[in-house]
């Protein structure tokens, strides 16, 4: 995104510069969250040694271990060898894996970007379908179903809506396997087989979010007097909302977007859980219970670099879809 | 004029359009309403806000706003019953054979899609010809209403226009379609007059030259009086009296219309001058104030006022005027403390007000009062009357409980509103009725000085002049001095002592409202003066028909230039590109920024300035 279609105006370098900007505070940023998280987890009672080798293990034993494991050395020299490492590429090496953490990153993410993807091309359409067709609908019959939907899906929780999947199209029907495990040369249709259910619970979580901003964006511009002029232009209905209200409704419905996908790669947790699917999100949670530090660092790394570039994502297309903003 | 068809083109009868109220009856916003136009003739519908005129003009294309329906009577244009077609019907006519052009094209652009394609949207949707072809027409239009440059006009975007330029635009938007009737709804209302006499000039030629039918609304009747062939007015939704220009002018029948007019044209208040104080109650002494980061020399990144000075005496008025962005309510914020100056100060009663709202003290607040333009904007809509008013008396009097309640009814009585009124919010109240609460809130303070930014602007004619009544009042009795900031020279020169003409952040004049009645001013007083529509048909074409502007060098534009040099009538090649004018004062006492002191800032013959 660091290029715009008038690059060489002065528009374009305005835009240029912001977005210099704002990955220089998203480093920031990377920064701060590595700090909190690495301080976080030293609270943590029990290190990875204490938990490698159980309640049963003497003091000499535990402490050899984690002089081999580089647990002796103070918290911040441990954090400056981190962090030096991550800067030259190297993301460590797991504490309990013992392999190091980028091959470990490596085996896990395309697992959750796929389920992200796969649920980002379900939900994002249909939640702007849903968004637009309630707000042409405002305050009718249409539009009132849609909201009871909309709010039921945010209200129910996610774990309540993949055990009743399961239950109900495998356990019952027999149609859809409990596990998403993807065998490694599946095709398409196997691996949209495998992945329905995930990616129908967390589609439900993340749509309701964005229909309902998508909703809101449009029915702010409605009163406006340039959808007036248009209605006594003569236009239809559909053509005032799809060709002059969504222009202007862009940069709120972009952000609600970015919001509802950040949630896809950390929040896809109780998902991957009940769905026992190899994702990003499990790992983050058992680099936990084993303290397993760089583990634990890089994940909260990816999730935090993660948000942060949907976001500027967001922005920058809401500054592109603005004349104002973009031709400054 | 050609002469009058025998049939009407247009025929409204009994038209009745009515909404439901906030208890669930129903009520009607207009009702009996009849007229008729022929083809090629335009009608003015006039009145006060609230008098139901957009409604009928948008009636006129089927349309009524928020909730309300059009529930009887009939419209016909042309051969075609409106209200007895469906909605495809209904919008296969609008933006073809009847069109419309807004009150605020600003707003009425879609500001995220170009000109071009809002402008040929209509007829291509109507299928009435190609794009490109309505390109091509658009781009004539755009010629026709005066546009500079027209074949680039396509490209950009609304908010590269200004607002006289957006009417415009808006205007040949409407024409595409080469429409049966235009309806026209304030479209010069928000413009400077100096903007408006070339937009209405615009408007005239293309509409005459067309042969258009159009509904004209306004509630300017000097406007109108350009405009129209014939005028209707109407009063709370139903028709007072309508009539043919001339004769609606010169002999008006109803006391109604007669009052629309006089309120129009405030007469000069006859207040005599009291004794002056030596130490004046405010003075700004070369103030210069603007945004961003201030250099070595003391001026701003982007400054918008330009060493100005001004004194005012205690129960005087010192009237402010310009167009908008030349700096107005810049002063109004600077001397109250809410943008700090860059260079100047400013004195209250001769002692220096430190410049921002930092160093002043709670005395110097309450010494100062600023009403904004705005009251609907300015009065929290979640409190009542008396919470408003009660929170300037605790803050500055410490006033609470019985002795508050005793001084809000004083208050009240003050302002001539009912004591009942205190517990409403101010929702419920009528736009008269809020300015006057937003006025009540300043004097709760007991303050020295006013100031008062457009505070009758957004008002009806009729509703502004029981305003500044209450202003001239309240200043007899209180002995308060007002800085009365307004766009309109009319009111400023009927009510104001002095005056200051800002154009572009530069004091260009001021002087005693009497130096405003002689013959020789700035040039762009003059301009400002004559741009103002004056009461009686064919002054447009007398005032419109503007000489062209002598020839200067090219640098037009250098800040180290007189300010009003790009527009001036009276430049003169080799002096005013040359050099910045001097300061002078010319014999009735006014003050001017200008290279000239002779007749030629002398106003010609046509156009009076005096004051009756």
């Amino acid at each position: 995104m660091t290029a715009s279609p008038d690059a060489h105006t002065q528009g374009g370098r305005q835009l240029a510069l912001m977005i210099l900007g704002r990955i220089g505070a998203s480093v920031v940023t990377l920064i701060l969250v590595a700090l909190v998280v690495f301080a976080i987890s030293s609270l943590l009672p029990g290190d990875a040694a204490q938990e490698a080798l159980g309640q049963s293990a003497t003091p000499e034993q535990i402490a050899a271990l984690r002089q081999e494991m580089g647990l002796d050395r103070p918290a911040y020299e441990r954090f400056g060898t981190w962090a030096w490492g991550l800067i030259g590429g190297d993301a460590g090496q797991s504490l309990v894996a013992n392999m190091p953490v980028g091959d470990i990153i490596r085996e896990r993410l395309p697992n959750s970007l796929i389920l992200a993807a796969i649920t980002t091309l379900v939900a994002v359409p249909l939640a702007l379908g849903i968004g637009i067709a309630s707000a042409m609908n405002r305050d009718g019959r249409l539009d009132r179903a849609l909201n009871i939907a909309t709010l039921s899906m945010v209200a129910l929780p996610e774990f309540l809506v993949a055990t009743l999947a399961v239950l109900i199209f495998s356990v019952w029907l027999q149609w859809l396997p409990s596990i998403a495990l993807v065998p490694e040369e599946a095709g398409v249709a196997e691996l949209l087989k495998a992945l329905a259910m995930p990616v129908a619970a967390l589609a439900i979580v993340v749509m309701a979010q964005m229909a309902r901003m998508t909703r809101a964006a449009i029915i702010d511009q409605l009163d406006r007097p340039y959808v007036e002029m248009a209605v006594l232009k003569g236009l239809s209905l559909r053509r005032i909302i799809l060709t002059h209200v969504l222009p202007n409704s862009v940069g709120p419905i972009f952000n609600a977007v970015a919001l509802s996908l950040s949630y896809l790669l950390g929040g896809a947790i109780i998902v991957e859980t009940i769905f026992n699917y190899p994702g990003l999100a499990s790992l983050m949670v058992n680099a936990v219970t084993s303290r397993d530090m760089p583990l634990l660092q890089a994940c909260a790394m990816i999730f935090c670099a993660a948000y942060l570039a949907l976001m500027l994502i967001a922005d920058v297309a809401a500054i592109l879809a603005n004349p104002r903003l973009r031709n400054q | 004029m050609a002469p009058a068809p025998a049939t009407s083109y247009v025929a409204v009868s009994g038209l009745r359009v009515s909404a439901r109220g906030p208890d669930g009856t129903d009520f009607d916003i207009v009702r009996d309403i009849d007229f008729t136009l022929a083809r090629g003739e335009v009608l003015a519908l006039i009145g006060e806000s609230g008098s139901g005129k957009t409604t009928i003009a948008l009636a006129l294309l089927g349309h009524a706003r928020n909730g309300a329906a059009i529930t009887g009577g009939s419209i016909r244009v042309g051969d075609v019953d409106l209200l007895s077609l469906g909605a495809t019907d209904m919008r296969a006519l609008r933006g073809n054979r009847i069109s419309y052009v807004a009150q605020s094209a600003a707003a009425a652009f879609n500001p995220a899609r170009t000109i071009m394609d809002q402008a040929v949207e209509a007829v291509c949707v109507h299928r009435l010809m190609s794009r490109a072809e309505a390109e091509a027409k658009a781009i004539g239009l755009f010629g026709e209403l005066g546009l500079p440059r027209p074949e680039n006009i396509g490209r950009k975007y609304p908010h590269q226009f200004s607002g006289g330029q957006l009417q415009r635009l808006m205007a040949a938007m409407a024409l595409m379609s080469d429409p049966d009737l235009v309806i026209l709804d304030e479209p010069t209302t928000a413009l400077d007059v100096t903007t408006q006499i070339g937009v209405l000039q615009a408007f005239r030629n293309v509409v005459r030259r067309r042969g258009t039918t159009a509904i004209y609304v306004s509630h300017d009747l000097a406007v109108v009086a350009q405009m129209a062939d014939h005028i209707l007015v109407l009063q709370q939704g139903h028709i007072v009296e309508t009539g043919a220009t001339a004769r609606m002018i010169e002999a008006p029948a109803q006391e109604y219309t007669r009052t629309l007019m006089a309120a129009a044209h405030p007469a000069p208040a006859m207040a005599e001058r009291g004794p002056v104080a030596s130490v004046p109650l405010l003075e700004v002494r070369g103030v210069t104030a603007g945004y961003g980061r201030i250099d070595a020399a003391g001026t701003p990144a982007t400054p918008v006022l330009r060493d100005v000075s001004l004194t005012l005496h205690r129960g005087q008025t010192l009237g402010v005027i310009g167009e908008s962005g030349s700096g107005k309510s810049t002063l109004a914020r600077t001397i109250c403390g809410l943008l700090p100056p860059a260079r100047g100060e400013v004195l209250l009663d001769g002692a220096p007000l430190p410049p921002g709202l930092k160093g002043r003290s709670r005395e110097n607040f309450r010494r100062v009062q600023i009403a904004f333009q705005n009251a609907d904007v300015a009065l929290n809509p979640a409190q009542s009357v008396r919470q408003i008013l009660n929170r300037p008396l605790a803050f500055y009097h410490g006033l609470r409980g019985a002795a508050a309640a005793a001084r809000i009814a004083e208050l009240l009585d003050l302002i001539q509103l009912p004591a009942s009124i205190g517990d409403k919010r101010c929702t419920e109240l009528s736009g008269g009725q809020k300015q006057r609460v937003n006025l009540a809130r300043t004097l709760a303070a007991n303050p020295d000085l006013i100031l008062c930014d457009e505070v009758t602007s957004a008002l009806d004619t009729v509703v502004g002049a029981a305003i500044l009544d209450l202003l001239a009042d309240l200043q007899r009795d209180l002995g308060i001095g007002i800085i009365f900031i307004s766009h309109d020279i009319s009111t400023v020169r009927a009510i104001c002592d002095d005056i200051l003409v800002l154009y572009h952040g530069h004091a260009v004049e001021q002087g005693p409202r009497d130096a405003f009645t002689q013959a020789r001013h700035h040039p762009y007083t003059r301009l400002l003066v004559s741009s103002v529509p004056e009461l009686r048909v064919g002054w447009l074409p007398e005032a419109g028909s503007a000489p062209a502007l002598p020839p200067v060098s090219a640098s037009v534009d250098a800040a180290e230039l007189c300010p009003f040099l790009s527009r001036c009538d009276t430049r003169e090649a080799g002096l005013c590109d040359a050099s910045f004018p001097a300061r002078q004062r010319l014999p009735a006492g006014n003050e001017i920024l200008c290279h000239f002191a002779d007749q030629r800032l002398a106003p010609p013959a046509h156009s009076q300035i005096c004051a009756t």
